[in-house]
């Protein structure tokens, strides 16, 4: 059971959370020159990497609120959650 | 290689089974190869083969990190269908079916193949009507599938929950006659030893570290147990593919996933076909040892650990147990995961790369087991001929650039709903 700790609650069991995929997938800027690339890469390419991830998740049955987490994908050990205006 | 008969059984047991042969040799990797397949699961294996036996090429490796059927091949839930609605899907895995049929006796080696249908069951009017419209797109493309009523599966599966208050009340169901299963296990090993008597040398516990590219042509891989020249590298390794095709520079549309399974302690025999849950994510067939061998939702967050988390299992059971109440009294025996390839339309991709002689085959979300043979075939042919074969040029990776993508389900690209 992965033990997650919302930025806003504390921490929490897994079954309270919803996941929310790639947290550095960027959406291009609007009104700016966008090649078909630049919208491929955005929907459907994922870096995928075997290590630390920044994810998002959802406290989907607790207080709703979005958060991004850092995580290893080969061990499942959670190095950080934090807000989704906080940077690394 | 000594052919495997009633005969060699008979010899052997009298033998006290101390003569048998090796079934595949244990080579160290030469300097030189035609092919290099990198990967040494069903897909590699089954890839192999059919380059040895089809295409003429003699002269290949198999580079395999671990062992021989050690990750998804022997993690899988073993079934085997062609039960799908798109054109590309239901023509690619029908071949395999028809492919499965005779590999037995093809391989010499029993795999097991049990054709003992696979019935995905509705839960309400419109999923039948839903399950009415695949079953028309299959007979369509000549594949076999019957629409059966609530009464007719109640005869198939008794003792499924049938009572006046079921909270997902069963209305019927979508039979593919022909779906079933084949012991995972014999397909790794039963393409592993007849590619070894082709010649292909099958080399265990040898990690790919890096490739060596000139001009934009693969030259050779660089290994565990040292460099090898090559024209030719197939990628068949689902679960880590990001990790290789990153020392490409590609990236690719998959994430990595956790898939969990488990299997309940042996029983007496009470189900005989493959049986899917439609309210929910749960499926169940019966081992031939007896225990019931249960699946359903990937764990939901990008893993490379081969092992998930409880939440997952239990979420799996209850739906289990919502359809088959007596499935309540049984105990687990045993749970693992595997990594899956999620792509991003749910369908796989076998095809050239950018680099010239460099072949992907990846991609195959939780349904890589039943393709086994067919994708070593198509992939086999795309690795020879530098083109690929007719039934996979849909599964080709610039769908994802053209906009043709294979979304079965329809999910879009949230890869860990599915």
């Amino acid at each position: 059971m992965l033990e997650i700790k919302c930025p806003y609650c504390g921490n929490r069991s897994q079954n309270e959370f919803a996941y929310g995929g790639d947290a550095t997938v960027k959406r291009p800027e609007l009104n700016s020159e966008i090649s078909d690339q630049d919208w491929d890469n955005f929907v459907y390419y994922r870096k995928n990497p075997r290590g630390n991830h920044l994810e998002l998740w959802h406290h989907i049955s607790g207080c709703r609120q979005w958060f991004k987490v850092m995580r290893n994908t080969a061990t499942h050990d959670i190095i950080q959650t934090m807000e989704m205006k906080e940077n690394l | 290689m000594k052919k495997y008969s009633v005969f060699s059984l008979v010899k052997n047991a009298l033998n006290h089974h101390k003569d048998w042969d090796v079934a595949w040799r244990d080579p160290e990797p030469k300097k030189e190869y035609e092919a290099v397949i990198i990967g040494g699961g069903g897909h590699g294996l089954a890839t192999a083969y059919y380059l040895a036996k089809y295409y003429d090429l003699k002269n290949i490796a198999i580079l395999e990190k671990g062992w021989i059927g050690g990750g998804n091949v022997g993690r899988n839930t073993t079934i085997l269908r062609s039960n799908y609605m798109h054109d590309a899907n239901n023509l690619f895995y029908e071949q395999g079916m028809q492919m499965w049929k005779g590999l037995s006796q093809e391989l010499n080696y029993n795999v097991m193949y049990s054709p003992r249908g696979i019935l995905n069951l509705a839960h309400s009017d419109a999923q039948l009507n839903a399950y009415a419209r695949r079953g028309n797109s299959m007979r369509l493309n000549g594949i076999d599938a019957a629409l059966l009523g609530r009464e007719e599966v109640r005869k198939m599966i008794p003792f499924a929950d049938f009572t006046e208050n079921a909270r997902f009340p069963i209305f019927g169901g979508l039979l593919q006659p022909i779906g079933g299963t084949a012991r995972h296990d014999a397909v790794a090993w039963g393409y592993a030893r007849a590619a070894d008597d082709m010649g292909v040398d099958i080399i265990q516990h040898c990690e790919v570290n890096g490739f060596d590219i000139e001009n934009g042509k693969v030259i050779g891989v660089q290994t565990s147990k040292g460099n090898i020249k090559t024209n030719k590298v197939g990628l068949c390794v689902a679960g880590s593919t990001s990790i290789l095709a990153e020392k490409l520079n590609m990236t690719l549309p998959i994430e990595a996933h956790v898939l969990q399974a488990c299997v309940s302690e042996p029983v007496k025999p009470l189900l005989d076909g493959v049986v899917t849950f439609g309210a929910g994510h749960f499926y169940c067939s019966q081992s031939d040892k007896g225990e019931m061998v249960m699946g359903g939702d990937l764990d939901g967050y990008n893993s490379y650990a081969q092992r998930g988390n409880l939440p997952t299992i239990q979420h799996v059971l209850t739906e289990g147990v919502a359809l088959f109440p007596n499935l309540s009294r049984l105990k687990i025996l045993r749970t693992w995961g595997g990594i899956m390839d999620m792509s991003m339309d749910g369908s796989p991709i076998i095809d050239k790369t950018h680099i010239e002689g460099v072949f992907l085959n990846c991609g195959w979300c939780y349904g890589g087991f039943k393709a086994t043979p067919v994708s070593g075939l198509t992939f086999a042919h795309t690795i020879a001929c530098n083109e690929p074969h007719e039934l996979s040029v849909p599964f080709k990776l610039d769908r994802f650039h053209t906009g043709h993508l294979i979304d079965e389900k329809g999910l879009g690209t949230k890869t860990w709903i599915s």
